[in-house]
């Protein structure tokens, strides 16, 4: 697992006077579920956007599926793929529908697609669903799919935002072994999340404040390190010093 | 010593077409509780809280709530309970200080009159009070809400899933606001699709799908597991799940966390179990017994359906 898919290196990121990204400096390998943890306004969404291509860094080395993030963000959009809780899918296309357009999107051929979207459907157990508007679709079954979605065209790196947000938790947990799959297949897994247990399922986790990374390691690491039970103990130490 | 019951709901049922939202929906909050109503998105969480707090019928049953019929006595109901629903109801383009000032005034009190309720949530964003609410972070914007639902003193407080979405340090802060109200007898009725913050409050209703699978203190649901539970580590998570279920002695096997939560058939397993895991590529495996947790409990009782 020493193949880096992202490896950043001093990005730094201003908006005007404001320092969003501090210096951050990390690297993330093929096929590993890695954990972006900070509070709200720590610069997360501010460091996802640049790694997805969507904004450029300030200054620092930014390199993802092999792509320069100064230089070749259209190459990085390519090569990722995304799935946020807030919006995935198109409610008032069918499930197929939906397929075909990121399909399309995303440069595929429309006999991959055709293969890609029955093979899709039979593992998930979907094929009843194939014709379904996605406004039809229990929570659940509608956050899965959004996750097929998103590495229908076998990216490097797929980044999830929130992804098991109000589901319930048989759910959840499918939805995280669809993760292990994935990651097992050599897909990097980047994830964000607000809620501390879902961090114990990642291989490492950053956690950010202010701008900075102020820890990296693996959810035991931390825990050792910090003499925590809990990573939402690290998590609180590291985000409000002093009161604790 | 009898405590006073402040909701009582006996036998509830709401529809929005073909879809049951809540089910024969029964419990009691007794005064100065925090009670949890712990499920996931579409669980029915919101729709019960509206009814209690008056802003919806229900179609069948009936709830007191602080003495009163919620469907008689919505009018004086509604000067006694303090309603903070998900979407935060805040003027976006009203500042801070307008938005509270606004709420007290609807409800006949001033700001001055109540401080001392809100003093220690309201302090935390005082220093932005000239900023318009849709400038705020989501961490005071949700300390701004609870304020402005705060400000008429009301005998009970109705969260509806105040800290989804929110960062963990604002929710550990928010968790610890609440259990100082309880000093001043405010009765609250919170929900949250987290599990982990059902250890928050004192009673906790689990509900999916309209039904209350159990109500009870958080210690005595986790208590109510019925199997014995082992934690199962390995480097290789996913080959470890889908070994586990191929082990003809396994129950269930649940991803959590850093493990995975297995039962057994008759609660034990034998020592082929590593050979096993090995034989499908498992190697470096870890089993110790462990606690249920809510979560745990949570998934049996789902089964159970």
């Amino acid at each position: 697992m020493n193949e880096k898919v992202i490896s950043v290196h001093n990005l730094v990121k201003k908006f005007g006077s404001f320092v969003a990204n501090d210096h951050l400096s990390f690297d993330v390998y093929k096929g590993e579920i890695f954990g972006f943890l900070g509070a709200n306004g720590a610069g997360k969404t501010t460091a996802i956007r640049i790694l997805s291509g969507l904004s450029r860094p300030t200054s620092g080395e930014v390199i993802v599926a092999g792509y320069d993030a100064h230089k070749q963000p259209e190459q990085i959009k390519k090569n990722i793929g995304y799935m946020c809780q807030k919006f995935s899918l198109y409610e008032d296309l069918t499930v197929k529908e939906n397929i075909m357009l990121y399909g399309g999107i995303y440069g595929m051929k429309k006999q991959l697609i055709r293969d890609r979207t029955k093979n899709l459907l039979e593992r998930l157990r979907f094929e009843e669903y194939g014709d379904r508007l996605i406004a039809s679709l229990p929570l659940g079954l509608k956050q899965k799919l959004a996750f097929s979605v998103a590495v229908l065209h076998e990216p490097k790196i797929v980044f999830l935002d929130e992804p098991t947000g109000g589901v319930d938790p048989i759910t959840r947990r499918q939805f995280w072994e669809m993760i292990y799959e994935t990651a097992a297949r050599g897909i990097t897994v980047f994830v964000t999340t607000h809620y501390m247990d879902e961090a114990e399922y990642c291989d490492r986790v950053s956690i950010m404040n202010e701008g900075k990374i102020e820890a990296l390691d693996t959810p035991a690491g931390l825990k050792q390190k910090y003499q925590a039970g809990s990573i939402e103990e690290v998590f609180i130490r590291i985000a409000r010093p002093g009161k604790n | 010593m009898t405590t006073k019951t402040i909701i009582s709901a006996d036998r509830l049922s709401k529809s929005f077409g073909a879809v049951k939202a809540l089910q024969d929906i029964s419990f009691e909050v007794a005064e100065g509780e925090i009670f949890g109503f712990i499920g996931p998105d579409g669980a029915g969480k919101t729709t019960l809280f509206r009814i209690i707090t008056t802003l919806m019928l229900p179609d069948e049953g009936k709830v007191t709530v602080l003495g009163l019929d919620c469907v008689k006595g919505f009018r004086e109901l509604r000067k006694n309970i303090g309603y903070m629903p998900g979407r935060f109801s805040l003027y976006m383009d009203l500042t801070v200080e307008e938005n509270l000032n606004f709420y007290a005034t609807v409800f006949g009190t001033t700001v001055k009159e109540n401080y001392d309720l809100i003093a220690d949530i309201y302090s935390h964003i005082e220093p932005f009070r000239k900023r318009p609410a849709g400038k705020l972070s989501g961490g005071m914007k949700q300390k701004l809400a609870l304020s402005c639902a705060l400000i008429h003193k009301p005998a009970l407080l109705v969260l509806d899933e105040p800290t989804t979405g929110v960062d963990a340090v604002s929710r550990a802060e928010f968790w610890e606001m609440l259990k100082k109200l309880r000093k001043h007898n405010i009765t609250i009725l919170v929900s949250t699709p987290y599990m982990d913050e059902a250890m928050q409050c004192d009673r906790v209703a689990l509900i999916q799908e309209g039904k209350i699978l159990s109500v009870d203190q958080p210690g005595k649901i986790t208590a109510g597991f019925s199997r014995k539970l082992f934690s199962i580590k390995a480097p290789e998570k996913y080959q470890l799940i889908t070994a586990l279920r191929e082990f003809p002695l396994v129950n269930t096997a649940y991803p959590f966390g850093d493990s995975v939560h297995v039962t057994f058939r008759d609660d034990v397993y034998d020592d082929s179990l590593i050979g096993f895991l090995e034989a499908k590529g498992v190697s470096g495996v870890i089993i110790a017994e462990t606690r249920a947790g809510i979560e745990d409990r949570f998934l049996e009782l789902m089964e159970k359906k």
